[in-house]
């Protein structure tokens, strides 16, 4: 499998404000990544795809400093994020902010209460101060009027963009978005792509989307990396990914069912699973 | 044989580990009550949340535990003409022993319970790891709060259900039973000593909050972040800190009330 870049513009990019090292990560007997090398570069938005239960979730975390890796490092902002201590972690935590896959609101507090958290925990502003960065925060995913609301009245599309109101409401250097466009209707997958995109050229943000929508990520991403079987598969900007010609990726790309990734999780020969006699 | 010697061996270790494991939490929880003194805030409305939650249950079983008592006591002290003791034997049982044990049992099948579903909840919803994201550690700013908060609510709760019984106690004996009104009380004052009885019962209590709360909020966090692992979690709660209350209590008693 190749793991060169597809195109050949590399070195123009920015310095890599992540940087993955002969990445390997295991649970109990499943290798769920076995020598991924990834950079990513400061101030561009970079979509990580690859099928369900690859490990997607789990490499943000493993970035973020919730998991360590069994060998090889990632670095954020230039340290080894493995090898920080509870308070250097959590000063590059502040820096950085996460959309959960399923929000993870705060259960007890308002969606106001939500996005303002961060604000309180980590600042000494004024609440009138406060109120007007949720707002804004909140205007921005279309939420305003849903201040009042408690999680549990939120759909899973709201709850998502709540949980993304709250994830840049420190306005962080680099946010990691896990699944952002899923369980969104049209409308507001439409705003979501281009605030994604505004947020990463107005402000600088360092974007890592993590996704299996193939159409949103390419249209929106500078730069693609897709990983399959705990590897890193193809990795280049998406104009240059659809012109790949592994088998692979365009498998992957058009969703087809046959081809060199299995629709299926690792089981035994269908015919004979059925056949045989004893449960 | 072997069999049997493997599985004793990985059950201790497992319980040893998990041992292990609640004093570490532990540590790294009363690391975060320094940072609550500024906020005592959060305190507050874990004392009031637990506390409420408890309150009828301790009222109404403090009622009841009380006439029980005054009951009882009265068959016995009837045989020696010594019915006037009623109200010390009453107050006695209950500020020394059944107050703080009682108060603690009751609490840890309401408090805690809901204090481990409501972790083990925010496990499984990934509340506590977006709060690590956040960089707000979530054993700081969620559970030395309500660590703290049991430890106060435990004592107040434990000194209602005393008031309570005694007044379930003042009811059957002088109302039902018809001792003197003034013995009742008189002797009760006279007998029911401040650091003796009502300290030590105080003592007792703050050391069974503070060990149910921990059981609580330990099962909480570390729960298989399942439904399933939540609920088995809740039922050891219960258990487990109703077992560690009734062990206490004899230990306690022993130090405390052993040699005089
Ligand atoms: N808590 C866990 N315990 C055991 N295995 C897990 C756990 N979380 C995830 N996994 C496994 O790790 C793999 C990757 O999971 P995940 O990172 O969530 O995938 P993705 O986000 O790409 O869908 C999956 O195969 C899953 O079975
Ligand atoms: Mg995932």
């Amino acid at each position: 499998m190749s793991a060169e870049p597809v195109n050949s513009q590399q070195h123009s990019m920015p310095e890599a404000w992540v940087r993955i090292r002969g990445l390997r990560y295991t649970r109990g007997e499943q290798v769920i990544f076995d020598g991924v090398d990834m950079d990513i570069p400061r101030g561009r938005l970079t979509a990580i795809m690859g099928p369900s239960g690859t490990g997607k979730t789990t490499l943000l975390r493993l970035i973020g400093g919730q998991l360590h890796a069994d060998a090889g490092t990632v670095e954020v902002a230039g340290q080894n994020v493995a090898a920080l201590r509870s308070k250097a972690l959590y000063r590059l935590r502040k820096r950085m902010g996460m959309l959960f896959q399923n929000g993870a609101l705060l259960t007890d507090l308002s969606v106001f209460d939500n996005v303002a958290f961060p604000l309180r925990e980590h600042t000494r502003l004024p609440e009138l101060m406060i109120r007007d960065l949720v707002l804004m925060k909140l205007h921005a995913v279309g939420l305003r009027g849903a201040r009042e609301l408690m999680p549990a009245q939120l759909s899973g599309g709201m709850a998502r963009r709540v949980a993304l109101a709250r994830a840049i409401a420190l306005d962080p250097e680099m946010v990691l978005f896990d699944e952002p466009f899923t369980g969104q209707d049209p409308i507001s997958l439409g705003v979501l792509v281009s605030l994604l995109r505004s947020l990463t050229d107005a402000l600088g943000l360092t974007s890592v989307v993590v996704s299996h929508d193939v159409q949103e990520s390419l249209s929106i991403a500078d730069y693609v990396y897709v990983i399959s079987a705990g590897r890193v598969v193809e990795h280049g900007a998406p104009e240059a990914l659809q012109q790949s010609t592994s088998p692979w990726v365009q498998q992957f790309l058009q969703g087809q069912s046959d081809g060199p990734v299995p629709f299926h999780y690792p089981a035994p020969d269908y015919r004979t699973d059925l056949l045989a006699d004893s449960p | 044989m072997m069999g049997l010697l493997q599985r004793l061996g990985a059950t201790t270790l497992g319980i040893t580990e998990r041992i292990g494991r609640g004093h570490l939490f532990l540590l790294y929880v009363l690391g975060g009550f320094p940072s609550l003194l500024p906020r005592f805030g959060l305190v507050i409305k874990q004392i009031y949340a637990s506390g409420v939650l408890s309150l009828l249950i301790i009222a109404v079983s403090g009622l009841f535990v009380g006439m029980v008592l005054a009951l009882q006591g009265y068959n016995t002290l009837v045989d020696f003409g010594a019915t006037e003791s009623l109200g010390v034997v009453v107050a006695l049982s209950l500020v020394r022993e059944l107050g703080p044990v009682m108060g603690a049992l009751l609490f840890a099948g309401r408090a805690g319970s809901a204090l481990t579903a409501e972790i083990g909840l925010m496990k499984a919803t990934e509340q506590l790891s977006a709060m690590e994201m956040m960089a707000v550690n979530p054993l700081h700013r969620v559970v030395a709060p309500r660590l703290l908060g049991g430890i106060i609510a435990m004592p107040l709760l434990a000194a209602i259900f005393s008031a309570v019984g005694i007044i379930g106690g003042y009811l059957v004996a002088v109302g039902l039973l018809g001792v003197d009104e003034g013995a009742f009380w008189s002797q009760m004052q006279a007998k029911v000593d401040l650091f003796d009885d009502v300290a030590s019962g105080v003592i007792k209590s703050v050391v069974f909050g503070f060990v149910v709360t921990w059981i609580a909020l330990f099962e909480g966090y570390d729960a298989v972040p399942t439904s399933e692992g939540v609920s088995r979690a809740t039922t050891r709660t219960v258990v487990h800190a109703s077992l560690a209350v009734l062990g206490l209590n004899f230990i306690l008693t022993a130090l405390m009330f052993g040699d005089d």
